[in-house]
Parts: C-alpha cells; structure tokens; sequence
C-alpha cells in the first residue's frame, strides 16, 4: 500500500461560518514533494474549494508563505520528508487577517512598504541630467546593501514576529529592512524622509529583537540586523544634534 | 468582505522554543537590574560605617544569598552571553572591502570581557 501523509489545514469560508475551523486530508507521500505539492494535490483531486496563493513554485515570487506546524515557512522550499510520518499542520501567516482558508489579507503590509518609500531618493539640486549617464557604484559599495535587497516580500519575517501579531502598528521587519536597503544604497538620498517612519514609534523603536524574523527569513535578508543597525544610526543622529546642534544638516 | 482576525493567546511564547528562549533572556534583565541595586546597597552600607558594613556582610554568607547570588549569577551569565552572540548583527565592520569575521567582533567582547573579570578577581582577591 502506498504512503500516505496527514494534513491538518486550516479552513475559513466566511460566507459559511463565522469561526474558522481544521480540515484533515489524506494525500499520497512523496519524497520529492513539497508541502505546495500536497495542497495542490488536495485542490485537484481531493477539494476544490480549498484556497491558497501560490505562482512560481521556486522561492521566487514569495506567495506560498503559510504556517507549517508553527512556523512560518514557504511552502513550496519545505519538503514533506522532513515531516514525514507526522501530521503537518497548516494555517495562513500568523498575525494577518484572514480572508479565506490559507489566504490573508496583506493591504496592512502593502501600506507600510509605501511608506518606507523603497526607491532611490535624489535632493532635487543634486540630480543629474540625464546625458550625464547612470550614477555609478562600486562593488564594495554594493555589499553594504546587497544583502538588504534580497527581500521577495514573502511576509515569513511578519509572520514570525511576535511584535507584530501583538502591535500590527509596528512597521516590522521587511518593510524597515527595505527602507535601510536604500538608506545604506551610495546613490540615495532619501534617508532623511525613511526617518520619519522608520524612526517613529511605530518603527524600529518596537523591535525587541527577538531575532525570529531572521531565521524564517528564505532569502538570508537579516531584517533583525537590518533594524538593530537602523537603532544605532538614530541613536548617533540624537546625539549628535544634541552635542552639535548647529551641525544639523539642513 | 469579513476577514477573520485571530486572537493571540497571553501563552504565544510557550508555543515556540525561539520564544521561549527570548522571553528567558528579558526575564535576565530583571536579575542584571536587581543585581545593580545591590550594588549600590553595598556602597550605602559603607557609608553606615564599619557595623553596617559588617552586619552586611555577615547575612551575605547566608546560604539563601549564596544560593540567591549563584542564581543570579546564571542569569546575567545568560544575559551576556546571549547579547555578545548577536553584536555582530549590530556591529558591522569592514576593513578596506571585506567584512570583519563575525566572530572576531563577538570574540573582542569575550575577550575585554575576560580580562575585566581578571581584573576584578585580582583586585577582590589579590590572587
């Protein structure tokens, strides 16, 4: 007889019920299947109604977030046979509305990345015309950020951080890692706009850096350090206008 | 649309070992922050002369304070421990190009760190 693995997955239909509920389905083990395979096999074969995001099935397009037994994971990047013979658990990312079954609402984190104003900033005096070419970076300049824009927008660190899910008003890690992506990027200019939010109260001010949003983070963006670092340029930036207020840049 | 918004239980942190950890790591400032009153308990009651002093001192041998201050002690060991292992994350250095090994800069705590410790025990001890 063939394998066969348990998955216990949260449903939510709203035109339904009111309360959500778990729905266990039985599907073939695979060695070579990912928890994305599962449910995809589940949709069908097993249960059309189910609803989930997915596209790209490679760790690319960061849609397939959910939970796996508690921890926020890509579907399509976790294998079955790394849980195998238990049952898997799923549910939508943690601290998110949920909209139906696996798929929550994201509008709060699409607000927040706005804010953050993730694209290069230029002081309107000091911006090029454009027949004097691209402004140019070096290689050593690049590594400073690189790392920073890695980022997919999976929503895993979110999911991850107990801040969040207890505060949604915390800008959170992803959207705080961008905007220093970009104030660590040699051709921006915008750091001083980035600060408003980033340094609010709402912003890095709220990390109690428990680190989790780094270990589930896919792509090793480090959206912890990222918002430690952030912690140290504002905490040099109010010393500094309070020893050397003239000095404040204009 | 109604969306369904999930409550989150007062227990969140017993749910993950991560969690559990960090939670066990802001506990430990209580006992670093604790740990600083005594201190400055100690220097009042040097100020109150030698009987003072002496009384003090005596309710320090005590096997409850010992006991208190061995726990103690594992706490801010915790606390310092588990703080140096992520000033890498903050401390971002780089010489010329490349990056400072992240255990070098963890290592440059243990190490200032170490010879404080050395130092104290000398002056305390006059080993």
């Amino acid at each position: 007889m063939a394998e066969t693995m348990k998955l216990e997955i949260f449903r939510y239909r709203p035109e339904k019920e009111k309360e959500p509920s778990f729905q266990t389905y039985k599907v073939p083990f695979r060695e070579d299947w990912v928890v994305l395979d599962a449910i995809n096999h589940i949709k069908d074969e097993i249960d059309g109604t189910l609803s989930y995001r997915w596209s790209c099935q490679m760790g690319v397009c960061g849609s397939c977030g959910i939970m796996i037994n508690n921890v926020p994971k890509l579907s399509c990047a976790a294998f079955l046979k790394d849980y195998y013979p238990d049952k898997i658990r799923i549910e939508p990312l943690t601290g998110f509305p949920v909209e139906r079954d696996l798929i929550f609402e994201m509008d709060d984190f699409m607000t927040k990345l706005t804010e953050i104003q993730p694209y290069i900033i230029r002081k309107e005096s000091e911006e090029k015309p454009l027949e004097e070419g691209e402004y140019l970076q070096s290689p050593a300049e690049l590594a400073h950020y690189k790392q920073y824009s890695m980022c997919i927008n999976c929503m895993l660190c979110y999911a991850a951080c107990p801040v969040y899910a207890l505060d949604s008003t915390f800008i959170g890690p992803a959207a705080i890692a961008l905007g220093q992506r970009y104030n660590m990027d040699s051709r921006d200019q915008g750091r001083d706009a980035r600060q408003e939010v980033i340094a609010s109260h709402d912003g890095i001010w709220e990390c109690t850096f428990v680190g989790e949003c780094s270990v589930v983070c896919p792509k090793d963006v480090d959206p912890a350090a990222a918002i430690q670092r952030a912690k140290v340029s504002s905490t040099v930036d109010w010393f500094k206008d309070i020893l050397i207020p003239w000095g404040k840049k204009k | 649309m109604s969306v369904y918004h999930r409550p989150v239980s007062n227990i969140w942190w017993l749910k993950r070992k991560p969690y559990i950890l960090f939670m066990i790591r802001e506990l430990t400032s209580v006992f670093v922050a604790g740990y600083c009153i005594f201190l400055l308990v100690l220097v009042y009651k040097l100020t109150q002369g030698a009987d003072a002093y002496g009384n003090f001192m005596v309710a320090l041998k005590l096997p409850s304070s010992v006991a208190l201050h061995l726990i103690s002690l594992a706490f801010v060991l915790y606390h310092t421990i588990t703080w140096f292992n992520l000033t890498p994350k903050i401390l971002v250095l780089y010489r010329g190009e490349e990056r400072i090994h992240q255990g070098l800069v963890a290592g440059t705590f243990y190490a200032v760190w170490a010879v404080i410790s050395f130092m104290v025990v000398w002056l305390v001890l006059g080993v």
